[in-house]
């Protein structure tokens, strides 16, 4: 029987299932971080459970952490705690631990593929919606609750329905300025929030193929903001490239065994699809968010939509979030103010980020009006970005880099943005507080980003490229 | 963690009718600081529930003592964002144990089944209805019978049902929890982990 890239690796996972239920679903590697694994370990205790599998278990600490001074004590005690139990619970239970100030230190969903731990055709959870980010590599990833973090640490299985499958294509050639944040705010744009929720999406078509691994990893990443469990791209030599001889990829006999396995990881030609959709890439321009969840994007150079077509239910939420965030219909999204630049997270944090950020700063200054925090995804994308000159340029032009963390994107840390303030964010959620209680965020890519923090108002890149 | 059995459940109703209420929102994430499950249901909706310098907002749906009881109804896509267990835990703590919606997000309607929080998922036009006889009357009472899979608005009689597979209806209604199954099989999960190419 045909069957597509989500079902071979789906159901070459399934120890058993279980009639009119879920799936008892195997887990070959399972990431954990301070804030959602706690309270599982805590039960293993008091059930008197060990880990079944340490050496699939991964702990980073991420979410917490501040981005200055990394040396020193962590000043919030809550936090001290949070990381200090993580360290407590991976020594005792035998797990690799890359806490704050080792050289692998990063955000999970970053660490993970520049180390080589992700792969393909791998079953892949985390208690963290972005764990979706692995997917690029033809991985089946998703986000966990602590109930189940709980499951997979005792026994290496959750137990999951199947969900339905979707296809996104979008094909043809993507215009200047456009970037992979643009396409993933794009189709959300047109689903919705909740536009793929019950499905497991794989991107395909011209565009994901072109894309970066990088780029395939920011699109995979946001596959949560249309509701989806997770999203999925096919992989290709690209993925192979990216992988090989990486710190934990197999090596020798045991790389060859994998290729052969991984080879077969498409969708047959006639395999079905519950839903398919496709967009044309050349209908994709720099994208940015007017309002409070993802989902509500447009086109940098279009105006902030009307909510006449809007129902009753919908309409109330529509102006009670276009109150928030102080903004009306119809304006446009150009020459509004910005106060804060945040350029980082699981999203937009990779090399490849800063690259496109550089691409306009350089030679530029940043707008007095702005406070930019610059956090790379991992102390490997730090010394990249200084390797290849780009912390030159970017102190140059007033700006500094931080330490790896989750920092600004949900704002745990001391990175917060003010209430009221706006925050053009190349994050993933622009949720009511998320950066900060009353703060406003603008979500974009590196490239906006960039553009607003040198001119200190919205600006569309492609003016400054 | 085992969790209260779950049967037949009746109470007034809070009504909370905006679409895509994230879990940043049920639970903001300065508020994921603990490394114990307790004392969440104090920051549920906390900046909709509390000003800067921690007053009640009077307008929120919480502050407002005519509203209570045991059944939160939510607009739709409820729970949507991070998957973070803690808004779960936060409405449970609260008080809360069924949560109505026209349409839930994926994880966070998971993470309730795996609390002993009952997401009931209604029709557009049922929770339109229920809305609609919670302001006519505080006081109405919601009927859950997870038996039948049927939710009834008691002043009306109007009652729809609803879908819950039958592994988690079994699991709710006795309070067992996933790991309890797991465990049982723990002899095949090994043996499949031993085929495993990586």
């Amino acid at each position: 029987m045909s069957k597509t890239l989500f079902d071979k690796v789906w159901d070459s996972h399934v120890v058993r299932s279980i009639e009119g239920g879920p799936d008892v679903f195997f887990i070959d590697r399972h990431f954990i971080h301070e804030v959602t694994s706690p309270v599982a370990f805590l039960g293993l205790k008091n059930r008197g459970l060990s880990v079944m599998s340490p050496e699939r278990t991964f702990a980073t600490a991420d979410h917490n952490t501040p981005t200055i001074n990394q040396h020193l004590p962590v000043e919030d005690p809550l936090s001290a705690n949070q990381l200090k139990t993580l360290e407590e619970n991976s020594k005792l239970h035998g797990i690799s631990h890359w806490g704050l100030g080792h050289e692998k230190n990063g955000i999970v969903h970053v660490v993970g593929p520049e180390n080589g731990i992700t792969l393909p055709g791998a079953t892949i959870v985390c208690g963290d919606s972005h764990t979706s980010t692995h997917g690029a590599f033809g991985a089946i990833a998703f986000g966990i609750g602590t109930s189940e973090v709980e499951m997979v640490l005792s026994t290496q299985c959750i137990m999951q329905p199947k969900p339905k499958k979707m296809r996104i294509n979008v094909n043809g050639q993507l215009g200047k300025g456009v970037t992979p944040k643009d396409v993933a705010l794009y189709i959300i744009s047109k689903l919705t929030t909740a536009g793929a929720t019950g499905y497991f999406v794989e991107y395909a078509g011209d565009v994901f193929e072109n894309m970066t691994m990088e780029g395939r990893m920011t699109v995979c990443n946001l596959s949560i903001e249309m509701g989806a469990r997770g999203g999925m791209i096919a992989p290709d030599e690209k993925t192979y490239t990216y992988l090989k001889g990486r710190s934990q990829t197999p090596k020798g006999d045991a790389w060859d065994a994998a290729m052969v396995y991984w080879k077969t990881l498409k969708t047959d030609a006639d395999a079905q699809f519950d839903k398919e959709l496709n967009f044309d890439a050349s209908d994709i321009e720099p994208m940015i968010t007017y309002g409070t969840n993802p989902g509500m994007g447009i086109g940098i150079s279009k105006s902030i939509p009307l909510s006449e077509a809007l129902g009753g239910g919908e309409k109330t939420t529509y102006k009670k979030s276009l109150d928030y965030m102080g903004y009306h219909e119809n304006e446009p999204m150009i020459g509004k103010k910005v106060d804060f630049v945040f350029v980082g997270s699981c999203t937009n944090g990779r090399i490849e980020d800063f690259r496109d950020f550089v691409s306009i700063i350089e030679g530029k200054q940043k707008a007095d009006n702005v406070t930019a925090w610059l956090v790379p995804g991992s102390h490997v994308v730090e010394a990249q970005i200084k390797e290849e000159g780009l912390l030159d340029i970017i102190t140059e032009a007033g700006f500094v880099l931080r330490q790896p963390g989750c920092s600004a994107c949900l704002a745990m840390n001391d990175d917060k943005v003010p209430a009221g303030k706006y925050a053009v964010s190349t994050s993933n959620r622009n949720f009511e507080g998320r950066q900060g209680p009353g703060s406003r965020t603008l979500l974009a890519s590196p490239l906006v980003a960039a553009a607003a923090a040198v001119t200190g108002v919205v600006t569309d890149p492609r003016s400054l490229l | 963690m085992a969790y209260d059995k779950f049967n037949t459940l009746t109470s007034t109703a809070v009504p909370l009718p905006l679409e895509n209420v994230d879990t940043d929102q049920i639970i903001p994430a300065r508020f994921l600081k603990a490394t114990e499950r307790k004392g969440f249901g104090d920051n549920l909706f906390r900046d909709w529930r509390y000003n800067g310098d921690d007053t009640p907002k009077e307008s929120f749906i919480l502050n407002n003592s005519v509203y209570g009881g045991k059944i939160l109804v939510g607009g739709r896509n409820f729970g949507s964002g991070s998957s973070r267990e803690h808004a779960a835990w936060a409405i449970y703590d609260y008080g809360f144990r069924c949560v109505v919606s026209s349409f839930f997000a994926d994880i966070f309607r998971n993470n309730c089944l795996n609390i002993g929080v009952l997401p009931v998922q209604v029709s557009a036009e049922f929770s339109e209805q229920i809305f609609n006889a919670i302001y006519d009357d505080p006081n109405t009472e919601l009927k859950i019978s997870l038996e039948d899979q049927s939710i009834t608005i008691l002043s009306t009689g109007a009652t729809e049902s609803f879908e819950i597979n039958s592994y988690k209806k079994e699991n709710m209604s006795n309070g067992f929890d996933d790991i309890d199954y797991l465990q049982n099989i723990k002899g095949d999960i090994e043996t499949f982990a031993k085929g495993r190419l990586f």
